[in-house]
């Protein structure tokens, strides 16, 4: 417990350099900042004795002396020399904001194509505007019910900027919209605290990417990325979420995502873990308007020791509304996989359909899976499962393939990246499908050409 | 259905609830190291059976009280308000039956489990345990000439010694948890089987425990060995009177199954639920464990829970020799208040182990049942296989179902498989089978009966047959 201790004050200590920068948001925020602070170091980081983090040791992270970035006018020039052509998707060429350490990059951000009344821009900027009204109504509302965790409230605390999307009434871009959050961990050990508030009015749609990456990849030391994204998805709204996590090898990226979900409207969002060495990404989704629908879907294909742990919470709460989560794991070498889901069906939410599966693929012996799907029903004409699935790959299937002529190696990859690609197939974007495809592949040392 | 059937039919009396009235020998309430001293004394235990005890009673007094990591909500226990030895009185040493207090054998026969010779159930033999002692044992000269020991705790404690010395605590060390613990120190009886090698017993084995005194709680702690190669289907029942206030019931159970052998535990549990306000009631806190220790051994664990207010109950199987089997099918029921967290845990540690566990939890009224269940694959467990499925039903708008699995695998060669499902009785099942004669209840009991077939077929026939009855009494009423 001490270690923890003597991080928070390590925290606190950068808070207040922080401070000594010219704030740029108005003084609400800075309370908000403030508050969050003195929950984080209230609460302190979370131990496995905590159920939540049975499986989770957070301890490297703790003591891991990582800095929040202060200078960022030296951030600012460091990343205009940087080099982005290869992160650009060619859908989202004019709809991309660009931040590297929590600093917001309009050199290498783009919203040329962003069209009519929508909003894309960075929340220190937002706050200043016309939405400032609206931006105070939305941002942390969700933090006030998840108060106790440690990770949100780190977050909030130094919180310098972010993505701010607004969709007004009967809005709808074709394009999707591209978050992208680089971290440039090469002079230090940096702590970066990604932010995203996604306010999607009635009849609105749209598409948005979420991407997490290092900058300078080889050279990165190890760093920490800890993001909390809010989206409030308004009455008969839809929006399409998609979230790419290809940190470096050596990150540790913790990331909560708290979606609130109107009436007759849906949220659809897949998940795809490739990066860092420790994930872990809590889902907070809550049903709130009857006939509302979701589809959460998620993967990791983890090699070498890399870890990935997602808790996701489903709240139904009203009638009528459906969900369907399907995570899949593949673990290869010493990889190790945490699932816990939880469906959580409240009294008023009858004629509730919900679905949840976690299946994982283990390909080493070294692998290992915890997972615990749970349901939480308090009322009774519902129709909820969860399914929850370890093993390795159909022996049958195999057979098959290799009774075509097919190699029994490259058969095994083939079934493996068929697997996988039951998650990746869903995403609508086609060059990060091309993308993830390729990144796939190539951990299976395999190419589809052959 | 009327408003007033409903509540006629809700209010129906708990059929096991009189009190028995005869004369008992109890100790004076509350714990302390003298307690334990003053039990194992009347026992007239070896100084290792009290050694036993202390050593448990003194880690227990180091240990807090588990606290809410259970989906469960009760009032704290004040252990110095329990009597934890109470025995009915009655003459020193008995000869036969003939002797046993006619108010015992006129309680047992109303609960019906008739004890007389010419009464007996054919071809079970049963322990009958009356609050913390056992009064009688059938059959058990016809047992002994198979070699198979049935007996109370007590008796193989002074009988069997060294069996008992052998077994005792390995399975569920004394330190295992709060419960396990505070058993371990003040058990007063319980069952004692042991089968020897290449022996299947002749007869199915039964244990029935009532608790009489308001006062007391119930520990009892029960063995059971099977040596290579043999068989025993062994069942216990539980009732207790009604009380307004709450009971305590800590039991263990421990059962060894070495090289091929195989062991059937089947339970019905009935005790007293508390009122439909939840007042009253039976706190269940039962650990129940198997050690599968030998190649092919199997252990099948099979549980009808339709009483008690609180119900912690996980019993579960510790799969150590290769190719050995766990499993573990169970039926809760909760109505009223009530609260149920059981499930189980398979634990594989040896290689093509296999484990099939079928959960049937069945919510009414106020009440709160959650499946809690572990399975895990060690690193040696290659080959290992488990499947497991839970179903729940919800009767009502004011209950909850909820289901905690945890699946932890550690090797590439086995594989798990979790399924769950909640459901209801439908308007369109109720109107087919109403609209063919048949009245609602009948329907519903149909209904209910199907949904827990696959639990139902594992359990002896005539306790099949009870424990179907028992639901459909349980639920009458808790739909219309």
């Amino acid at each position: 417990m001490k270690e923890v201790e003597t991080e928070a004050g390590d925290y606190a200590a950068a808070f207040e350099r922080l401070r000594e920068n010219p704030s740029r948001f108005p003084a609400w925020i800075e309370d908000l900042r403030r508050r969050a602070l003195e929950q984080f170091e209230a609460v302190g980081f979370p131990t496995v004795k905590e159920e939540d983090y049975r499986y989770t040791n957070i301890a490297p992270i703790a003591n891991g002396e990582f800095q929040p970035t202060i200078d960022f006018d030296e951030t600012r020039r460091r990343a205009r020399r940087a080099d982005i052509s290869s992160l650009i998707y060619d859908e989202a060429r004019g709809s991309r904001l660009v931040f590297v350490n929590n600093v917001f990059s309009p050199e290498l951000s783009s919203t040329e194509a962003v069209a009519g009344d929508i909003v894309v821009e960075d929340l220190a900027e937002a706050i200043h505007g016309e939405h400032a009204a609206m931006i105070k109504n939305f941002l942390a509302r969700g933090a006030e019910t998840s108060g106790d965790d440690a990770f949100t409230s780190l977050n909030t605390a130094f919180m310098t900027s972010g993505a701010f999307v607004l969709l007004p009434k009967n809005t709808e871009t074709k394009m999707p919209i591209h978050l992208l959050f680089l971290t440039d961990a090469t002079m230090s050990k940096v702590a970066t605290f990604p932010r995203v508030l996604v306010i999607a009015e009635p009849h609105s749609r749209a598409t948005i990417i979420e991407e997490h990456k290092a900058l300078n990849e080889d050279a990165a030391q190890s760093y920490f990325s800890s993001s909390v994204v809010e989206i409030y998805v308004d009455d008969e709204a839809h929006i399409v979420h998609y979230k790419v996590q290809r940190e470096a090898e050596n990150a540790f990226h913790v990331a909560r995502t708290r979606a609130e979900v109107g009436r007759a409207s849906t949220y659809n969002s897949t998940t795809i873990n490739l990066g860092a060495g420790f994930t872990r990404h809590n889902i907070n989704m809550n049903l709130r308007g009857a006939g509302s629908e979701s589809w959460i879907d998620g993967l990791f294909f983890g090699q070498g020791t890399q870890f990935a742990d997602t808790h996701s919470l489903i709240n139904h709460r009203e009638p009528h509304c459906t969900s369907h989560q399907s995570y899949k794991g593949v673990l290869n070498d010493k990889a190790r996989s945490v699932f816990n889901g939880r469906i959580f069906v409240h009294q008023a939410a009858q004629k509730t359909d919900a679905y949840q599966s976690n299946k994982n693929l283990i390909l080493s012996d070294q692998a290992r899976v915890d997972t615990k799907p749970q349901l939480e029903i308090f009322a009774d004409d519902v129709k909820c499962s969860h399914g929850a699935t370890v093993g390795q790959i159909n022996l049958e299937e195999l057979f098959y393939l290799t009774s075509r002529g097919v190699k029994p190696e490259l058969a095994r990859n083939l079934l493996t990246y068929g697997f996988a690609e039951q998650v990746v197939q869903k995403i609508e974007v086609e060059s990060i499908k091309r993308q993830l495809d390729e990144v796939i592949l190539n951990r299976l040392h395999t190419t589809l050409d052959a | 259905m009327s408003t007033a059937n409903i509540e006629l039919l809700a209010n129906q009396e708990y059929k096991y609830g009189f009190v028995t009235d005869i004369e008992s020998d109890a100790i004076p309430k509350g714990l302390s190291e003298d307690t334990v001293r003053l039990i194992s004394e009347k026992k007239g235990e070896p100084e290792w059976m009290l050694e036993f005890r202390l050593k448990a009673y003194r880690h227990w007094l180091t240990m807090d009280e588990p606290k809410r990591w259970a989906n469960l909500n009760y009032p704290e226990i004040d252990f110095q308000d329990i009597v934890f030895y109470s025995a009915p009185k009655q003459k020193e040493t008995l000869a036969s039956l003939d002797e046993v207090d006619p108010e015992l054998l006129r309680t047992f026969e109303k609960l019906g489990i008739p004890l007389n010779e010419q009464k007996k159930l054919s071809n079970v033999a049963v322990d009958a345990v009356f609050d913390s002692v056992s009064v009688a044992t059938t059959y058990k000269a016809k047992l002994l000439e198979a070699g198979v020991i049935f007996c109370s705790f007590s008796e193989a404690v002074r009988e069997y010694p060294e069996l008992v010395k052998k077994y005792v605590g390995t399975v569920v060390p004394t330190n295992d948890n709060y419960y396990a613990a505070l058993n371990s120190a003040v058990f007063t009886d319980g069952s004692f089987v042991f089968i020897p090698k290449g022996v299947r017993s002749p007869m199915e084995l039964s244990t029935y425990f009532r608790i009489n005194n308001s006062e007391s709680g119930q520990f009892e702690r029960t063995l059971i060995i099977a040596e290579e190669g043999a068989y025993v289907s062994y069942l216990e029942g539980c009732t207790a009177p009604k009380f307004d206030r709450n009971q305590l019931h800590a039991a263990v159970v421990e059962l060894i199954a070495l090289d091929d052998a195989e062991i059937k535990y089947s339970t019905v549990q009935n005790w007293y639920a508390g009122d439909e306000m939840g007042k009253g009631g039976i706190f269940n806190f039962v650990t129940k464990r198997a050690a599968c220790r030998g190649k092919n051994s199997k252990v099948s664990w099979t549980q009808v829970e339709t009483g008690s207010a609180i119900t912690w109950k996980y019993p579960s199987c510790i799969l150590q020799g290769d190719n050995s089997i766990g499993e573990f099918y169970s039926v809760a029921l909760t109505n009223h208040a009530q609260e149920a967290d059981t499930g189980t845990k398979m634990i594989h540690l040896g290689k093509n182990t296999r484990s099939t566990i079928v959960s049937k939890g069945i919510s009414a009224g106020k009440s709160n049942n959650s499946y809690r269940g572990l399975v895990k694959m060690s690193p040696k467990a290659a080959g290992a296989k488990n499947y497991t499925q839970c179903d729940s039903m919800l009767i009502g708008d004011q209950c909850s179902a909820n289901t905690f699995p945890y699946i932890e695998v550690q090797n590439a060669t086995s594989t798990a498989e979790h399924e769950a499902s909640t459901s209801r009785i439908s308007e369109e099942q109720l109107f087919y089978l109403q609209q063919r004669g048949l009245s609602q209840e009948d329907a519903v009991s149909l209904i209910i009966n199907g949904f827990c077939k696959d639990v139902f077929r594992e359990l002896p026939m005539e306790f099949a047959v009870e424990a179907q009855k028992l639901l459909g009494l349980k639920l009458e009423g808790s739909v219309g």
